[in-house]
């Protein structure tokens, strides 16, 4: 924690305690946490997804005391979870919802770092591992789906670890070592359970990093200005912040839980309820929507480049949208942190946010007629906004003025000019 | 010790050897640990027994086609109609997108005409796997769309196939692959 400690011992214990294992002082320290003031809604999302992932793991850890990660076993082990076990039906649509708010909650972060600069100098590794920490949601996500062993799952499992098989040479021998033989069958089945359970602990672990990271560096905040004086730039975490955070996930959980309880299988597909069968391909295959952007991405390339395969083209394209989020600290090249004094900036933002539904609904949608193409638009428009948009903005948008500091913008004191004018070519 | 060690600079001293020793055998340790630890997940012995399978196309009747499991995949057999092979036999190299043969039954590259995707022609083998991203594709069993190209549909992604398993339209990149197979009799075949 950046900030000197305030903690003085009061009783024995504590005292006791404070020279052998400072636990006390760790937890007392980080709640009171020195965090700007003016943090608005967007930022509970933080605290909303810590709530989702202690969420995913004890429903998870509870369910797989009654599931069977065996091919001929998996699917009535799913039913005997929803007909037999007390409360079953109520830990699986949780667990399965839950990760649907997961990613509802975890875009609305993204997009908030996005908005407000939360990625820049010093925050750059923070955002890093927030990007790693969505690849593993995604490895995660993907591999629950699979457990139930329906045709989506079965399908699912088929058409993504074919992704491999674009590369030549390596490919085939990556796919079958990720599937444990030359088709999806009961090997995958059980290392995908092995890993599902696996790699929340490791997403557990890089959030620890993730919170750990701000906490050096500080909170970014809607401004984008650096806290001044702390005093008069923050508030304590706690009571502050844990009020603030601990509403929004009251109404969070009210969403969450209309899902649960009124339309538990909406963001699900029927075809998952029928068991595996390898020999027949569902009509219409799609992944879960929070996957669909991505998914539109990769049947956007329908093209060869050159001696590139379509295919291929298609699997690199879907895997860059993702890697481009790692460099992108480097690619903006304003001095403004925040977009709320970036004008021009804002509008393709939201052109930007625009794009990435269209994304997801294109992908959606049979890969024929006009989707096609409106989903190569959208993802030209994608990787324009990262690699050509935000890195020239930085060189020829003349920013808004900032205020001079927090505390000057929540007593809504005239900006000083000065500041605003870093980013600005002299004039 | 250290004392002497000061007048031997630049040559190696037993500390550096022991640096050297354990670094080596962490090195060689870590390599070791790894290769069980990944080949674990290739497929086991189990799986790998499942490689051949028997099939008797005895039943099968002309213009009818079957699919049978063969390592965790679908294989399709079509008993071609005459126009069928003709209309295969006919068609232009040019015309292919894949002009691959991509028949295990041919050592190195070969042309995909049809002579080089059948042992007999009567009998089209090929590996029921879209090569696009491994859906099962149409077009075997009866009242199946079979595509515009009157062989087999993959749903998923709109890949036509030919009645030779060539790929003629849509996003899959080859032909449907030709499995390691041979006649045993006039009327079975052994796949594997």
């Amino acid at each position: 924690m950046s900030h000197a400690s305030t903690y003085k011992p009061q009783t024995a214990i504590e005292r006791w305690l404070d020279k052998r294992l400072p636990i006390v002082r760790f937890s007392d320290d980080f709640m009171n946490f020195p965090t700007p003031k003016n943090l608005n809604y967007w930022w509970t999302f933080g605290a909303i997804l810590v709530v989702c992932l202690v969420i995913q793991i004890i429903t998870g850890v509870v369910l797989a005391m009654h599931y069977t990660p065996h091919k001929d076993l998996a699917f009535d082990s799913i039913e005997h979870i929803m007909r037999d076990v007390n409360y079953g039906w109520l830990m699986r649509y949780v667990h399965a919802n839950g990760a649907a708010m997961f990613f509802l909650a975890v875009y609305i972060h993204m997009f908030r770092g996005l908005y407000y600069g939360s990625y820049k100098e010093p925050r750059e590794l923070n955002w890093i591992l927030g990007v790693v920490i969505f690849l593993l949601m995604m490895a995660t996500a993907f591999m629950g789906y699979v457990l139930p062993w329906g045709q989506m799952s079965f399908w699912a499992a088929t058409v993504i670890t074919n992704f491999f098989t674009a590369f030549p040479i390596i490919g085939e021998p990556i796919k079958t070592l990720l599937l444990g033989g030359p088709a999806v069958d009961n090997a995958t089945l059980n290392r995908f359970f092995s890993l599902h359970y696996l790699l929340p602990f490791a997403i557990f672990g890089v959030v620890v990093l993730h919170i750990w990271a701000f906490h050096t560096s500080g909170n970014n905040n809607p401004t984008g200005v650096d806290v001044k004086d702390v005093k008069k730039d923050t508030v304590p975490f706690h009571p502050y912040y844990t009020v603030k955070d601990g509403f929004a996930i009251a109404v969070f959980m009210l969403l969450f839980a209309a899902f649960v309880f009124f339309n538990p299988n909406g963001m699900g597909h029927p075809d998952n309820y029928i068991p595996a069968n390898p020999l027949v391909t569902p009509a219409h295959i799609v992944p879960e929507w929070y996957f669909l952007p991505f998914y539109a991405i990769l049947r956007a390339i329908t093209f060869d480049i050159g001696p590139v395969s379509s295919k291929l083209c298609g699997v690199l394209a879907m895997f860059g949208s993702i890697a481009v989020l790692f460099v992108l600290p480097w690619l903006d090249t304003s001095k403004v942190r925040s977009m709320r004094y970036r004008p021009v900036a804002q509008l393709w933002f939201v052109l930007f946010v625009v794009a990435c539904l269209a994304l997801g609904f294109f992908g959606g949608k049979p890969a024929e007629g006009w989707y096609v193409l409106g989903s190569q638009i959208a993802t030209a428009y994608y990787f324009a906004f990262f690699l050509i948009i935000l890195p020239l903005l930085g060189l020829f948008e003349k920013a808004k003025p900032q205020p001079k500091s927090i505390a000057d913008s929540v007593l809504k004191k005239a900006p000083a000019s000065s500041v605003g004018a870093i980013a600005q070519p002299a004039e | 010790m250290s004392a002497s060690d000061d007048t031997h600079q630049g040559e190696p001293t037993r500390r550096d050897f022991i640096h050297l020793f354990a670094g080596a055998t962490a090195a060689v340790g870590a390599a070791g640990v790894a290769v069980p630890l990944v080949h674990q997940m290739n497929p086991d012995a189990s799986v790998l027994a499942l490689s051949t399978k028997d099939v008797d196309l005895s039943a099968l009747e002309v213009g009818q086609a079957i699919k049978v499991f063969w390592q965790g995949k679908p294989v399709f057999i079509r008993r071609r109609t005459a126009e069928e092979i003709a209309q295969s036999e006919e068609t232009p190299i040019g015309a292919l997108k894949d002009k691959q043969a991509r028949n295990a039954n041919i050592a190195g590259k070969a042309d995909a005409e049809d002579d080089n995707r059948v042992i007999n022609p009567q009998y089209i083998v090929v590996v029921g796997v879209c090569t696009h991203l491994g859906c099962v594709p149409l077009g075997t069993a009866q009242g199946e769309v079979r595509g515009d190209f009157g062989g087999w549909f993959c749903p998923c992604h709109g890949s036509h196939y030919d009645n030779s398993g060539r790929i003629r339209k849509g996003p899959a990149p080859e032909n449907l692959a030709v499995p390691p197979y041979q006649f045993t009799s006039d009327t079975a075949i052994r796949i594997g």
